[in-house]
């Protein structure tokens, strides 16, 4: 594979995720609104947004690290598309090493990382509160997260390549459809719910006390970018768990990709409706989920697994 | 009129800022977002910081104490951004007008482009206000 073709499904990568994940975005928003009896946002609307916030002024606080406060939004949004490319090219057949699903661990959490890096170069009070929560916050789910994997790992014959994680499960089914494979799926749900700051878990973001959290000081095109990893994560978090869980899909067959849709909706709809349904934890009932709850699920998840079951 | 132009025109983020209102005006305001008039229809939401925003809601006489925070939030907001006086109290200091606490009305401390009286005034106003400004935005 060359050079030229890895940078082209990058940008295409870049492109598609995107737009699906303003999309999807969207969706939430909608489904929101419909749930609240109301009558939402025109689908065009992640679009409007992020085209007005390249048009805006992009102020830069005296007080600001002016190198990390450019750089982490780019930092974070590259990480995520490569992320993603590497999850496409997965279920393409076209890459597969022994340890890519650690790599995309590892990338997926340099968004998190990006924010606190941002948000501590501003400068800004609030904004040290809001990373010194999303810190934890990162600490918290990146333990069951793992343990998500792990499972998954175990239960597909001890292998951390996602390639033939996905191929054990076309020749076995889903990993889904065991003991493991359901705490497994659940943890991976909320720990992914909490990666991506929605509703339990927004509180490093919280509009309410920390007026915009640890993105308080951007404005302007550096808001967009983090606009727009955000909407790429919520396609590429859900992907790498489809591959992890639900069996993958392949994108060379139109049933293929029909069966990937409804596998990502259904996924989409847990977010949703989890995020409709809670209300907003405080920051020692989050860890206390996370460290206490979700880790001791994952750890029986990972002796059902080593059981067989 | 330009595609940026246009796409601020359907998406409006909206920083509210009390410059010593009765808090009547204010509670109209948080109403516009309740499943009746629900602004977000219109790409409208309530945010949390001034750098994000594109509308800055200013509501109240702006009292002596309040004038310099008043220029300071208008400083920190990305420009473009539209200025709207909530309430007859931000138009022309109403009732409030002779008062000693008296630093405004709101226009002789940053420039307002929507001026909405009413005390207070209805959602239903606001919403007229704001569309009748977009329509001439260019
Ligand atoms: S206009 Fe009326 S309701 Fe609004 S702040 Fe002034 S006195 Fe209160």
């Amino acid at each position: 594979m060359s050079a030229i073709y890895i940078f082209l499904s990058f940008v295409m990568v870049f492109l598609s995720f995107s737009i699906c994940g303003m999309l999807a975005m969207w969706m939430d928003r909608k489904v929101t609104a419909r749930l609240q009896f109301r009558v939402g946002p025109p689908w065009y609307q992640n679009f409007a947004d992020f085209i007005k916030l390249t048009g805006k002024e992009t102020l830069i606080p005296e007080k600001a690290n002016t190198f990390m406060f450019i750089a982490a939004p780019v930092l974070g949004l590259i990480a995520t598309t490569i992320a993603g490319t590497i999850i496409l090219l997965i279920l393409k057949n076209q890459v597969s090493f022994s340890t890519d699903a650690i790599l995309i661990l590892y990338l997926l959490t340099i968004p998190s990382l990006s924010i606190i890096l941002g948000g501590s170069a501003s400068g800004n009070v609030l904004a040290a509160v809001g990373i010194s929560r999303e810190m934890k916050l990162l600490l918290g789910y990146e333990l069951p997260f793992i343990c998500t994997l792990v499972i998954s790992a175990i239960k597909s014959g001890t292998t951390t390549s996602l390639g033939s994680i996905i191929q054990f499960q076309q020749q076995n089914g889903m990993i889904l459809g065991s003991f493991s494979g359901v705490i497994g799926f659940i943890i991976g749900v909320l720990s992914l719910q909490g990666k991506l700051g929605l509703v339990p878990f927004d509180l490093a973001e919280a509009e309410g006390e920390l007026a915009g959290g640890s993105l308080i000081e951007y404005s302007g095109i550096l808001l967009g970018l983090f606009k727009l990893t955000k909407a790429i994560l919520l396609i590429a978090g859900p992907l790498l768990l489809i591959s992890l869980y639900l069996g993958g899909f392949s994108i060379s067959s139109i049933t293929g990709v029909i069966t990937g849709i409804l596998k990502y909706i259904l996924i989409l709809v847990l977010f949703i409706l989890i995020k409709n349904t809670n209300p907003r934890l405080r920051i020692d009932q989050t860890l206390k989920l996370f460290w206490g709850w979700l880790t001791l699920l994952g750890f029986a998840g990972i002796l059902l697994a080593i059981a067989g079951w | 009129m330009n595609l940026k132009t246009k796409a601020l025109k359907k998406s409006l983020w909206v920083y509210h800022m009390s410059g010593g209102s009765c808090n009547n005006c204010d509670i109209e305001i948080l109403d516009c977002l309740t499943p009746k008039f629900d602004i977000e229809r219109f790409g409208m939401v309530l945010v949390g910081s001034p750098r994000h925003a594109d509308v800055l809601l200013c509501t109240g006489i702006v009292n002596k104490k309040c004038v310099e925070r008043v220029k300071e939030v208008y400083k920190q907001t990305a420009k473009p951004c539209v200025v709207v006086a909530i309430g007859s109290c931000a138009c022309s200091g109403g009732m409030f007008r002779d008062g000693y606490q008296m630093g405004g009305p709101l226009d002789t401390i940053i420039p307002v482009d929507v001026y909405i009286p009413g005390c207070p005034p209805k959602p239903e106003a606001m919403i007229a206000g704001i569309v009748k400004f977009l329509e001439k935005l260019k």
